[in-house]
């Protein structure tokens, strides 16, 4: 059960980041935080299926980690899910196509190895 | 062109905070009011009425919201390791707040993470596409 919810949010999360970043970017920089601009702005994104999908996809997530919170501690559950972080560096460059270097890979080895630790 | 940098500096760091405090002290509440186990598909419901979880959600859309505002002009691989900072706060939270037992092994399973995800963003940029026209610099 505990690494069912965990494959769940791990997906979700990954899907919901990645629409996250896809729909905001094609929204634009939000340059203007007056509250009728900002109002604006959440009607637009609102009407977005992008973002809309990906509030979705979060949701999922949030559902399976408060499943996974409710028997596990607090300091087990936040870090056993940046596992996502590997996941999310590969999509980065190969949907979102953002520069990733050989650093950022040596980085996403080095969460794997901190989550495995975290999580034995 | 400085000004706009510096601008540009500014608006990143105080956004960023808000996503770190607001993802902390909305994880902290989800714990703190959860129950010991949630045994019907209705108790996943039900349990977002307890006040500390409504609390713990409300901060979490929060998290969503700077987050997706931050995302707005920064790379995700930017705001990534920025905000990575939580995940020693959040273990700090369950240690002081909630008497969580945290192992060593756990202490530097997280260390890593935080580490792994600096290096993810090492020397990057707030952002590698151009704010007005998406085009990639």
């Amino acid at each position: 059960m505990k690494w069912l919810l965990i494959g769940i949010i791990i997906a979700a999360t990954c899907v919901g980041e990645v629409l996250q970043a896809i729909g905001m970017r094609r929204h634009g920089e939000i340059a203007d935080f007056r509250p009728c601009a900002l109002g604006r702005a959440a009607s637009t994104l609102a009407r977005n299926w992008i973002v809309i999908a990906s509030v979705v996809a979060m949701g999922i997530s949030f559902f399976a980690f408060i499943g996974l919170l409710s028997f596990t501690d607090l300091s087990f559950a936040v870090p056993v899910t940046a596992v996502t972080y590997v996941f999310e560096t590969v999509l980065a460059k190969y949907v979102l196509k953002e520069r990733v270097n050989w650093l950022r890979w040596v980085g996403a080895g080095v969460v794997l190895s901190g989550v495995v630790l975290v999580s034995l | 062109m400085t000004s706009e940098s510096a601008r540009l500096r500014s608006k990143t760091w105080a956004c960023s905070a808000v996503v770190v405090l607001a993802n902390v002290f909305g994880d902290f509440s989800l714990k703190r009011g959860m129950p010991a186990e949630l045994p019907t598909p209705l108790s996943y419901i039900t349990v977002l009425f307890r006040p500390w979880v409504a609390l713990g959600v409300t901060l979490l859309v929060l998290w969503l919201l700077s987050r997706m505002t931050l995302l707005s002009w920064a790379d995700l691989s930017y705001v990534l390791p920025v905000t990575s900072i939580s995940y020693v706060l959040v273990a700090f939270a369950g240690r002081w707040w909630l008497n969580e037992q945290i192992t060593p092994q756990r202490w530097v399973g997280i260390l890593l993470i935080v580490a792994g995800v600096a290096l993810v963003g090492g020397g990057s940029a707030p952002q590698t596409f151009g704010p007005q026209s998406g085009e990639r610099s």
